[in-house]
């Protein structure tokens, strides 16, 4: 995407703080035990992503990154086993809730994208005052839908709380999400939305 | 002094349980008049402290830091000496 990227292994802290923004994948850190994502928060290089998060620089979280994020308290909420708790693999319709992050600028609000999502611990919850903060500040980024564009109980494939896909921090330069954008990049794939969020991050750090 | 604590972390009250409830309609299929079944998770941590009281100061900040998710989980725990 004439941009380039390394693949940064955790204990290279070093490496990491040359980098313009950093993604963290899914897949199961440390065996998902104790929660996942928990452990994996609470290694030295978070420290080394909450630095570069507190300076501007766009993170990305995806899947298991998300579940990352949260542990981390670089985002709110948590994520919890889905709702059925087994293990889902499914392409999804998202709606774009907002669009003033570098992840979601290449879309338009209300837009339906299709990105497909695959785990078992990813019903994301928050309290009630936290959501209730989040919706104010306009921080729900991605929320699953119907083919209309309902964020409705059957769209909802987790039992995510209001259907939350994604979410932002409040300055916006910090995502995390339980789809996989990176497998919805060739339309020979089946879409290339999530080929939209990347571009969003280049343009963003090339400004 | 070497402790033994038992900590048990629970969901908070209002947090939907999945587990719970596919356990609770298992119970039922087999016959069982069942109301509810919660799960809970249980660590069994042995460390060492000077005394009953930094003993609990350790316990509570394992509990805070790493073992619940406060969003999420309501923690307890007892103590005992192991010697």
């Amino acid at each position: 995407m004439g941009c380039p990227a390394e693949i940064i292994w955790y204990k290279d802290v070093g490496s990491l703080r040359m980098c313009d923004a950093v993604v963290i994948p899914g897949g199961f850190s440390y065996g998902d035990y104790l929660r996942a994502g928990a452990i994996a928060a609470r290694t030295p290089v978070m420290d080394v992503v909450r630095d570069m998060a507190e300076d501007g620089v766009p993170i990305l979280g995806i899947c298991n990154g998300f579940q990352v994020l949260t542990e981390s308290l670089l985002l709110e909420g948590a994520l919890m086993i889905n709702e059925y708790p087994k293990f889902i693999c499914k392409w999804c319709t998202l709606r774009v809730e907002e669009n003033e992050s570098p992840f979601t600028s290449k879309f338009d609000v209300g837009e339906l994208i299709r990105i497909p999502i695959a785990h078992k611990e990813g019903r994301y919850y928050h309290t009630k005052e936290g959501l209730e903060r989040l919706n104010a500040s306009n921080l729900i980024a991605l929320r699953y839908v119907d083919e209309n564009g309902e964020p409705n109980a059957s769209a909802n494939p987790n039992g995510s709380v209001e259907n939350i896909a994604g979410i932002l921090n409040e300055s916006k330069n910090v995502m995390g999400l339980m789809p996989h954008p990176e497998r919805a990049c060739n339309s020979l794939l089946g879409s290339e939305d999530g080929r939209r969020m990347i571009e969003g991050i280049i343009e963003f750090i090339k400004k | 002094m070497r402790y033994l604590a038992d900590v048990t972390i629970k969901l908070k009250k209002g947090v939907r349980d999945p587990e719970g409830m596919t356990i609770t309609r298992a119970l039922r299929n087999l016959g069982f008049s069942v109301e509810e079944v919660s799960s809970a998770k249980k660590y069994y941590v042995l460390f060492e402290a000077e005394d009953d009281e930094e003993a609990e100061n350790k316990i509570e900040e394992m509990c805070r830091k790493l073992l619940s998710n406060p969003i999420i989980h309501d923690y307890s725990y007892t103590l005992e000496v192991k010697g």
